[in-house]
């Protein structure tokens, strides 16, 4: 160890490993990974959620699974649950529809509109 | 690099450890590969979680779920439940973390709320063999601030100014030891890490060390630099694989990472650090008899001064603190001696891990602010006694310590009222214990601990306790006299004044101070003949009650010495002298007809 700085690179890198395990108020994301989601490809949207918000260092999220939301037809399902406000759910997602959502959404805090049931069912 | 979006974390604490946590981990390891879920899952093994009445412990992170009592076969419900469709298994959870149909996270359950975790914050948390854990949690950056932006003596200065004392029972200004051993004078100096936690039912530094080594590491390095040293030692016993393993694991990280040796953090301070293990003799974790095992000698005592401070390990100036306390150091140089003095009370900053055992539904490690109250403690976050049974004592200082009744129950604890209240507070065991505990029998116990332990250099300890030992034992056999009391007493008080190290000075302590809350039992003892707890077994007699007794015989069939007398359906009678009291005979009667008495 040479300097204060490289050991503080080692930790921005490092916190990443642990993040998950602090406690957490911010937005929380749910996939519903029920029978009718997996199989409607709710895996890979997990995993690009995660690896997004990871690689751009969100630690006020977190991302969970839930089982079934109850539209099977509309699988796979994200859901958004902000700190304060109401919940926004997407629905016929894939991994590209992920990353918009957390880069629209997420970051820059505009909901994506086309994805949402409201859109979709209208 | 791998994100994963879960973490399970399984408790590798010695508890855990031994009722087959190893073996979980294996399980959790082989079912994720299974279901090709390495990639997303990771298994992490990390110190103590506290609560060790309900391990094997694991938690499952984002939600924090916390599973207790889990067992390998659980593990495949886990893992296809929660794991793979995000179904927390809500019949495997922690009972109080599920009410009202709501999930609690593992923070939010009371045996954590009221804990304030500064030296054990990392411990359940991170994975103690794996060092960049240690520094995503602040590792080392306390070290890195030290060294690069601060002279010794503005280190020395946090240290004092924070209050800090010394967490072995002792309770000595840490900063002072540190200006000490500072201002000695010689070119070689060395620091000391007395982790010889020997208290019967202490676990506290064990668990730091098995939990959060890096933190003693950085601590000990940081000290190092304050009082000019380059060498450390930490001296820890054989009979902790576990700390031991995951210590020199910690070692070889830091040493790798450049953390330990030669220019750490580019300048020209150096550190080392090495192991020395003890064979497990209580007396050496009295200061100098650990500082003449380190280098050789017999572990025994030696007068003091001098003090370590000037003449210590090889007659250098050394610095001696105890785990716990180091655990402390690296949080108060990053946040500052006034945030360390806002918690805890004016005179004692900061907190105190105790380990809480005896009558008490949670058994386990637990951190809280100093002047917190015992009933805080016992009843809050200890879950209180089990079976409804009534509180009657806790002992506090181990050995050397003493027991506070239930009329303390809501005294504050802190160094200084632990002590006018005639306990101590020692290095952290608490011991509850309730109706059915013997008071007499209890000193009998931690004066047997003494006597084993005793090193023999000087008389007062060698003899001195062996004897009150053979009084306690007499008056225990029902063949105490009224003077013995009084003998015992005397003893106690020549002991404590003329012992040569703390070890002998403290012995007589758990006589004393359950002689001064129960000098009633003692005297039922001596001269009723009689335990009033139940506890004393030569002082107990079996009675066989005549309007119960059937003449079933089976009691008198059961009994090993042929000591009950009795015709077939006529009433049994017990005789007292043949009794041997092994309660074959309670056990064997159907009509409840047997009694002790």
């Amino acid at each position: 160890m040479k300097s204060l700085e490289e050991l503080k690179k080692i930790r921005e890198e490092a916190i990443k490993n642990v993040n998950l395990r602090k406690e957490n108020d911010g937005i929380k994301i749910v996939v519903g990974m029920a029978t009718c989601g997996i199989s409607a490809g709710a895996r890979p949207v997990l995993m690009s959620l995660i690896e997004e918000v990871n690689k751009r260092g969100l630690e006020n999220v977190t991302i969970n699974q839930t089982g079934c939301i109850g539209i099977c037809r509309l699988e796979p399902i994200v859901e958004v649950y902000p700190s304060d406000g109401e919940k926004v759910t997407y629905v016929n997602m894939d991994s590209e529809k992920a990353k918009k959502v957390i880069a629209e959404h997420i970051v820059n805090g505009n909901v994506v509109e086309e994805y949402t049931i409201g859109y979709v069912e209208k | 690099m791998n994100f994963y979006r879960s973490h399970v974390l399984i408790c590798g604490g010695t508890g855990c450890t031994s009722s087959s946590s190893d073996k979980i981990e294996e399980e959790f390891n082989k079912i994720i590969l299974d279901k090709k879920l390495e990639s997303e899952i990771k298994v992490v093994r990390t110190g103590c979680f506290g609560l060790c009445e309900a391990g094997p412990i694991v938690i499952v992170y984002p939600e924090g779920a916390f599973y207790s009592h889990i067992k390998v076969e659980d593990v495949s419900e886990i893992v296809e439940e929660h794991l793979l469709k995000g179904r927390i298994v809500k019949k495997l959870l922690y009972k109080e973390s599920v009410s009202d149909e709501k999930i609690k996270s593992i923070n939010n359950v009371d045996f954590y709320k009221k804990q304030k975790r500064i030296a054990l914050k990392n411990c359940g948390v991170i994975n103690p063999e794996d060092i960049t854990e240690y520094i995503a949690m602040d590792g080392y950056l306390a070290l890195g601030k030290a060294v690069t932006e601060m002279t010794p003596e503005e280190v020395i200065k946090t240290i004092k100014d924070s209050g800090l004392r010394g967490r072995g029972g002792g309770g000595f200004p840490t900063g002072l030891k540190w200006q000490f051993t500072a201002q000695a004078e010689g070119n070689e100096k060395y620091v000391l890490c007395n982790a010889d936690e020997g208290d019967p039912g202490a676990f506290m530094d064990r668990s730091v060390l098995e939990g959060d080594p890096h933190s003693v590491i950085e601590a000990m390095t940081i000290a190092g630099y304050a009082v000019g040293a380059n060498q450390g030692y930490v001296y820890i016993r054989a009979e902790y694989p576990i700390a031991v393993k995951r210590l020199q694991i910690a070692i070889d990280q830091a040493k790798e990472k450049g953390l330990l040796g030669k220019n750490i953090f580019g300048t020209d301070f150096e550190f080392n650090m090495e192991i020395r293990l003890g064979a497990g003799a209580f007396v050496c974790g009295e200061e100098t008899a650990l500082i003449a095992s380190i280098e050789g000698e017999r572990g025994m005592p030696r007068p003091k001064p001098p003090y370590p401070a000037n003449k210590g390990l090889w007659q250098k100036p050394t610095l001696i603190n105890n785990v716990e306390t180091y655990a402390n150091v690296s949080s108060i140089i990053l946040k500052g001696s006034e945030w360390f003095k806002s918690i805890g009370t004016e005179k004692s900053p900061g907190t105190k891990v105790f380990a809480l055992g005896g009558k008490i539904n949670n058994t386990g490690l637990v951190e809280i602010p100093m002047g917190t109250t015992l009933r805080e403690v016992i009843y809050d976050i200890g879950g209180g006694i089990p079976g409804g049974k009534k509180f009657k004592a806790v002992q506090t200082g181990g050995p050397s310590g003493g027991c506070l009744t239930s009329e303390y129950l809501d005294s504050p604890i802190d160094f200084d009222t632990l002590t006018e209240l005639g306990s101590m507070m020692g290095s952290g065991g608490m011991i509850v214990m309730d109706e059915d505990n013997c008071m007499v029998d209890i000193a009998r116990f931690f004066l047997d601990f003494t006597v084993e332990e005793s090193c023999g250099k000087c008389p007062p300890c060698r003899i001195g306790t062996k004897r009150m030992l053979e009084i306690l034992e007499k008056i225990i056999e029902g063949n105490g006299e009224p003077e013995d009391i009084d003998r015992l007493e005397r003893l106690a008080e020549n002991i404590k004044t003329s012992a040569l190290c703390g070890l002998g000075q403290t012995a007589p302590n758990p006589v004393l101070s359950t002689l001064k809350h129960f000098r009633d039992e003692y005297e039922a003892h001596v001269n009723e003949k009689k335990c009033p707890a139940g506890a004393c077994k030569s002082l107990l007699s079996y009675r066989i009650d005549p309007e119960k007794c059937k003449g079933c015989t089976l009691c008198a069939k059961a009994c090993p010495s042929s000591a009950i007398e009795g015709e077939r359906k006529e009433i049994h009678f017990i005789h007292d002298d043949r009794c041997i009291k092994c309660g074959a005979c309670m056990e064997k009667c159907p009509f409840g007809a047997i009694k002790l008495a």
